[in-house]
């Protein structure tokens, strides 16, 4: 391993009282590609993210984010530092937009901290210098720019609480990307999506990655969206590591196969498995 | 909406019309019916029945019209409606000349007369425009609040609105009706204006409940009365000094309550403003105790006094422009001041509405945990809020010391703290033209109408009431984005 991966978790182990929510986690995961954390419900993915990203502070554990900005360590900083430093953005598996707040502003909102520092700390926007306007158009270009991909520029006036909720989660993936991040972690994109919404939903994580260049933390129960674009995939399972790999190797891992239907290995359940898994690539 | 007339079923209409009448007379007995008479023998009991049976019957008949005006039937609520305020205005008339006619009427305020006189009134013109566009015969359906009714006549000349208010605010001492008294009523009420929109950047911005806010005023108050006692420093050079220090107590009072949300913040704040007018009443040798400070200095205008005569080497008013003194000068003057003060608040909220900090605010409001998912730093924005907001209290509390030329404990209890936080929120969270239109309901009003005497707390509070239930949001309750990507870029 020459240099350090974008995001390295080693041993991360999340106890609440006596419920070990995650137990002994390493994995790691590179710049610019898409690396999907799977599991059935409960295996503890949700809780790794809030770890990430600084909701819970882990038991145990090492969480260290590499890259153009510096090398920072996770469980030592701040909830609001660790997007603002490390650059490590988030969505919710639960939307949580700003609802009353128009989908431009939900964007501005997301460019603060370099809006304040353009805005003097407020002082310098108070008296109303230059500087802070031509910041603020730049912020409004960033927003279209994100506008335009996630195909939401022609309600960007609205109140963010009335997109159709396909707009919703989109729009909370360009919040996220407009805090300019080096790492992004989306808790189940795809969640409530029909067919189509879910497909477009991969160009648009296809085209961060290939574009932004960017590292991008996947949580998601869809198997069409897992095995079509991760680049590689960790799967848990009662808050244990169970697999590790690229979507071929862990749609053939025994491990993966009974954690997700079971002890009991008929033939035909195999077969199940592998239309369910076929069907999506 | 088209076949909505409804078969009229008019003994219905009755039975709920008399038991609507029925519950004004029990109500109105209990609450109004009997008062205390004090006469040469004594207190002794007498009864309003006149009162109590004219506003039962009133009110039976009223409910009648109105159920006749939702089945769509409009004449007769129209002619019977015409006819009570011809009745009303013609008693009214005869009662202001001294005629014995006018002896009939049931009360014997002219205020109460005219504001039942309302009743009516709004009868008739609803009758009137259900007549005139049957369309919108059933307000209760729900309608775009951009484009129709009382908020949307508002965003349509908004700043058109704003502009008048403020020449109006300018002009108003000038007016042929504004005597002394009056004038200073405008003062107290531009007074709560100003308190309202700081309180507005907390509670309507960043949705932080804060039922201390008095705390602030307090702080403000006793800054510029002991800086102006103890070290002669005058009103313009205190200001900024008390508008200091009440920031810094925003900021002591935020760092506790940085993790606390809703009510568990209304109390600490509610704590915290008791907490500080305890201090101001048992400190006694830092603050005068009960007593209070006396003897604040009155603000001044470069130099010039609002006084009767200059110490040596000073100059008044009067005779700078050597006109004769008069008390009314300095009312006018103190007017001016805090309009200036209030309009300074305004303009530095719209300022701050385009800055990254107030979207911050409501970015918080609407979801803390968002923003921190954002790199928003809670602590900082929090604390920033509660610092201006007590700052411009700060600032109102100089003013009313300067104006009052004296500050006791007693100024600062939670029922203003109350008050303030109505204004708020009666005038829509978050408005700036709602907490005017609020803070003249709510201080210019009761001040206006202390000719209702014992009803006046009574017509407060069901106003309070009637507003809630038309107006949950508040008077003016809208939010406009604060950018727009469409709609060109010089919208402000």
């Amino acid at each position: 391993m020459s240099a350090a991966p974008l995001l390295a978790v080693e041993h991360l182990t999340m106890r609440f009282g006596g419920l070990v929510a995650v137990d002994d986690i390493s994995f790691t995961a590179p710049d610019a590609q898409i690396t999907g954390v799977i599991g059935p419900n409960g295996a503890g993915k949700t809780t790794v993210f809030n770890c990430l990203t600084g909701f819970y502070k882990p038991t145990v554990g090492r969480l260290s984010v590499t890259s153009s900005r510096g090398h920072f360590l996770l469980e030592q900083m701040d909830g609001y530092r660790i997007c603002q430093n490390a650059g490590v953005a988030r969505t919710f598996q639960n939307i949580r937009l700003f609802v009353g707040m128009s989908v431009l502003e939900n964007l501005i909102v997301a460019q603060h901290n370099k809006l304040m520092r353009a805005s003097g700390y407020t002082f310098a926007g108070l008296i109303g210098l230059p500087g802070y306007r031509r910041a603020e158009r730049a912020a409004v270009e960033t927003a279209r720019l994100w506008l335009d991909k996630v195909g939401l520029t022609a309600m960007a006036d609205w109140d963010a609480g009335n997109l159709p909720y396909g707009g919703q989660r989109r729009l909370e993936i360009a919040r996220a990307m407009c805090t300019d991040p080096v790492l992004l972690c989306l808790d189940e994109p795809a969640a409530g999506l029909n067919a189509r919404e879910s497909a477009e939903l991969n160009q648009l994580l296809l085209s961060i990655r290939d574009e932004q260049k960017i590292g991008i933390l996947l949580i998601e129960h869809d198997m069409s969206v897992v095995m079509q674009i991760c680049d590689h995939i960790v799967v848990l399972d009662y808050g244990r590591k169970i697999a590790d790999g690229t979507p071929e190797a862990i749609r053939n891992d025994p491990n993966v196969i009974r954690a997700y239907l079971g002890e009991e290995e008929g033939e035909d359940e195999m077969g199940l498995v592998a239309e369910a898994t076929g069907s999506a690539t | 909406m088209a076949s909505a007339i409804a078969v009229v079923d008019y003994r219905e209409f009755t039975k709920r019309a008399l038991v609507a009448g029925f519950v004004t007379l029990v109500m109105a007995s209990l609450l109004v019916g009997i008062e205390a008479v004090s006469t040469v023998n004594g207190l002794e009991v007498a009864t309003r029945y006149r009162a109590v049976f004219c506003a039962s019957i009133g009110v039976a008949i009223v409910y009648f019209l109105m159920e006749m005006l939702k089945a769509g039937r409009t004449l007769v609520p129209l002619i019977v409606s015409l006819a009570m305020i011809v009745l009303f205005a013609v008693l009214e008339w005869a009662r202001a000349e001294g005629l014995p006619l006018g002896d009939q009427l049931p009360f014997d305020s002219w205020v109460v007369n005219w504001g039942v006189m309302l009743v009516p009134l709004s009868l008739a013109l609803r009758a009137l425009f259900i007549t005139v566009r049957p369309e919108a015969k059933s307000s209760r359906t729900k309608t775009d609040a951009r484009t129709h009714g009382f908020t949307g006549f508002y965003l349509r000349y908004n700043k058109l609105f704003g502009l008048i208010l403020i020449v109006f605010a300018i002009g108003f001492p000038f007016m042929p009706f504004a005597d002394r008294r009056l004038v200073d009523v405008g003062t107290l009420v531009l007074t709560y204006i100003m308190l309202g929109w700081g309180l507005n950047i907390v509670v309507g911005l960043a949705g932080l409940l804060d039922l201390g806010y008095v705390a602030f005023y307090a702080v403000g108050a006793y800054s510029y009365a002991m800086f102006a006692t103890h070290f002669d420093l005058s009103f313009w050079v205190a200001l900024p000094i008390a508008g200091a220090l009440a920031a810094s107590f925003g900021i002591m009072l935020g760092f506790p309550v940085l993790r606390l949300r809703g009510d568990y913040l209304a109390i600490v704040t509610l704590g915290f403003g008791e907490m500080i007018r305890i201090i101001l009443t048992n400190w006694w040798w830092f603050t005068g105790g009960p007593n209070g400070i006396n003897d604040v200095p009155r603000p001044s205008l470069f130099g010039l006094l609002f006084e009767r005569s200059a110490p040596p080497g000073r100059e008044t008013f009067a005779q700078f422009f050597d006109i004769p003194y008069s008390p009314s000068q300095r009312v006018f003057f103190l007017y001016f001041v805090i309009l200036v003060f209030a309009l300074f608040t305004n303009l530095f909220t719209l300022r701050l509405r385009r800055l990254p900090i107030s979207r911050a605010w409501e970015a918080l409001r609407e979801d803390e945990t968002a923003c921190r998912a954002l790199g928003i730093n809670p602590r900082n924005t929090k604390l920033t809020a509660f610092a201006i907001g007590a700052m411009f209290a700060g600032m109102a509390g100089s003013f009313f010391a300067a104006r009052q030329g004296f500050v006791s404990p007693e100024s600062f209890v939670f029922i203003e703290s109350a008050v303030i936080l109505a204004i708020v929120v009666l005038g829509g969270l978050g408005t700036q033209i709602g907490v005017v239109l609020a803070a003249i309901v709510l201080i210019g009003l009761p001040e206006f109408f202390r000719d209702l005497q014992d009803y006046r707390m009574l017509v407060f509070g069901i106003g309070m009431v009637l507003i809630m239930i038309w107006r949950p949001g508040g008077l003016l309750s809208h939010r406009d984005p604060t950018i727009f990507l469409h709609r060109g870029k010089a919208k402000s």
